[in-house]
């Protein structure tokens, strides 16, 4: 993420998680804004401030082709508890993120 | 005629010594900071023996309550006791460290375990009483080593020392001066693995009316590697294993697959005996000392005891068609190929519906899936969630998708076709196999007529590909045509007669 940052600068890129619940989903998305909250890996201490959205929230499914949503997302969806993971995912991009 | 399952055991040691001195999070950990608070602080996590065997889900893997026993106590398990616990359970023995230490000396068949001579005797008089162990075996405990010969073993010799509640009571030495394949510490990891596959095999044996002679084949399946430095892999757990249980009359080979290991060579086993090649084929495997107290920090953290204290091992004995034990259907495989993909929707379809699909069944025609039996208590502390409830609801998510229940229906759904997970963590020790036993029970008492094996693999973790695996099959009642399906050798001169007859017939009209 560092190296992609700096080849092709912070404001061109877009995380997209994939995360199982909300609390992983949270601290994937802080390391890329905040910095690594375990303060360990190449990320520690680093604010890059990305815009990250998981994979089930609006504004990443509706990019993307139905089909293919329905074909290699939508059981997750079943699964996965959305509103959580929108709820975590919302937070830490109003509270870190640069981009918005 | 598909083969079937005649039996599965269960084996447990426990082993909070092994977790302290050869569990990779601590090893690492000791080599990163040899002071560190989390390693004084895991030493008073530590259970002992009793609390190893009364907890509930132990009691569970060797077969002295059921998985839906289980289901009815609440989640932390480890706050509370199983009523009437015992070592001996139906499927196997939980056994204490000591013990174990030497069935790893009786194991050993080059003198690299060395043992210390009080240690030694009490030993000797321990494993004596076990059923299962032969008295000739016991020879190697009159042979035992001066402290000082230990001493020198492990400060100039590399080694690696054998703990037995906290006190240096042995080593195993390496097998060679330079070669790290047969290190020590290699070596430790390899007598541990054969050593708890050789107990499981053995309660295998017990359990079952097939003699040990007429085992013709072994497949082991666990995560190790045995070979020295030409051939890391080379093998033969299987065989080495086989040695030591008394099977005189088998050979064998070792099957690798990360987690999904067992599965496959369930899949193999099943195959032979189906072709004819092998009447009775067993496989089996031992447990890691690498994976004990995996998730320690967390737990260690959580003012939990550390849960990950159990060198587990399993073996299955698949066997030609009794007429009456459950078969395993080969037709209905499922396949995690390389073309699959790794979105969980894919791979959980590949392992699942679309095998089923193939056999004209639906996803609520399977009564019980066996998926990755992980112990909830172990790994919902540890941040890695409940492994068993989160397959579930993705096979239930897939059956909503495909309309054979409605999205309303999925809590159901985990419920009627799941279970609450019970094995040890250790990789491939939970994966599909724990049910085994059981599936064989509720299919022969008619509590369930079918039941799904999937095994998982992350072969990624040997940096070889990015890809993940997996496999699955169906086990099911027996159709009860085994013994009269097989055509004896009048009935097959009857037909060759008929059919030369109908030739000769169609001839003269001709």
């Amino acid at each position: 993420m560092k190296e992609f940052t700096e080849e092709f600068g912070a404001e061109n890129i877009v995380i997209v998680l994939g995360a199982a619940e909300g609390e992983a989903a949270g601290l994937a998305a802080e390391t890329v804004t905040a910095g690594d909250p375990t303060f360990a890996g190449p990320l520690a201490g680093v604010q890059l401030g990305l815009r990250v959205y998981h994979v089930c929230e609006p504004e990443i499914k509706d990019e993307v082709d139905p089909q293919v949503y329905e074909e290699q997302i939508s059981m997750m969806e079943m699964v996965l508890d959305i509103d959580d993971i929108i709820k975590e995912m919302t937070s830490i991009r109003e509270q870190y993120c640069k981009y918005n | 005629m598909y083969s079937v399952v005649k039996g599965a055991s269960y084996f447990i040691a426990h082993a909070p010594d092994m977790v302290v001195n050869n569990g990779t999070t601590q090893t690492t950990q000791r080599k990163a900071d040899p002071n560190a608070e989390y390693l004084t602080q895991l030493e008073k996590s530590l259970r002992s023996y009793e609390d190893c065997v009364a907890y509930l889900p132990n009691q569970v893997y060797i077969g002295n309550m059921t998985p839906e026993e289980l289901e009815g106590y609440a989640l932390p398990w480890y706050e509370q006791k199983a009523l009437g616990a015992q070592r001996k359970g139906k499927y196997g023995e939980i056994m204490p460290e000591d013990e174990f230490i030497g069935m790893m000396k009786i194991c050993d068949v080059f003198d690299l375990v060395k043992l210390e001579a009080g240690f030694s005797a009490d030993l000797k008089e321990k494993l004596g009483q076990h059923a299962l162990i032969d008295a000739s075996q016991l020879e190697v405990f009159d042979k035992p080593s001066k402290e000082a010969e230990l001493r020198k073993l492990i400060d100039k010799e590399h080694a690696e020392p054998i703990y037995y509640l906290g006190k240096m009571v042995g080593c195993i030495k390496a097998a060679h001066d330079f070669d790290e394949s047969l290190s020590a510490h290699v070596i430790f990891e390899n007598i541990v693995s054969k050593a708890s596959c050789v107990l499981s095999i053995l309660h295998l044996m017990d359990q079952t009316d097939v003699a040990k002679d007429e085992i013709a084949y072994v497949i082991e399946c666990s995560e190790e590697a045995c070979g020295d430095m030409n051939q890391r892999g080379g093998g033969n757990f299987a065989k080495a294993a086989a040695e030591i249980a008394g099977l005189t009359n088998a050979t064998g080979c070792d099957v690798r697959g990360f987690c999904a290991g067992p599965t496959h060579a369930l899949l193999q086993a099943a195959s032979l005996v189906k072709a004819g090649l092998f009447k009775y084929v067993v496989v089996a495997a031992g447990g890691s000392t690498a994976k004990l107290g995996m998730n320690g920090k967390d737990h260690v953290k959580k003012g939990m005891p550390a849960l990950e204290d159990c060198v587990a091992g399993f073996a299955i004995l698949v066997g030609e068609n009794d007429g009456i034990s459950p078969e395993i259907n080969t037709d209905i495989l499922g396949r995690h190929t390389v073309g699959t993909g790794s979105s969980p929707q894919a791979v959980i379809s590949s392992l699942t519906a679309a095998a089923l699909e193939k056999a004209g069944l639906k996803l609520t025609d399977v009564d019980k899936y066996s998926v990755e039996m992980q112990n909830p208590d172990i790994t919902k502390p540890a941040g890695a969630g409940n492994v068993p409830e989160a397959n579930y609801k993705m096979i239930g998510a897939l059956a909503a998708m495909r309309g054979e229940i409605q999205k309303a229906e999925l809590a159901d759904f985990v419920k009627k076709h799941g279970m609450v997970g019970w094995a040890p963590t250790q990789g491939h020790i939970p994966s599909g196999v724990p049910y085994m036993g059981f599936a064989r029970q509720d299919i022969l008492e008619g509590k369930i007529s079918r039941a799904m094996f999937i095994g998982k693999g992350s072969l990624f973790l040997g940096r070889m590909t990015n890809l993940f695996d997996g496999v699955s099959f169906v086990l099911q009642q027996n159709s009860g045509k085994g013994q009269s399906e097989a055509v004896s050798e009048e009935t097959v001169k009857k037909l060759i007669a008929q059919s030369l007859k109908d030739f000769a017939g169609h001839l003269l009209q001709e």
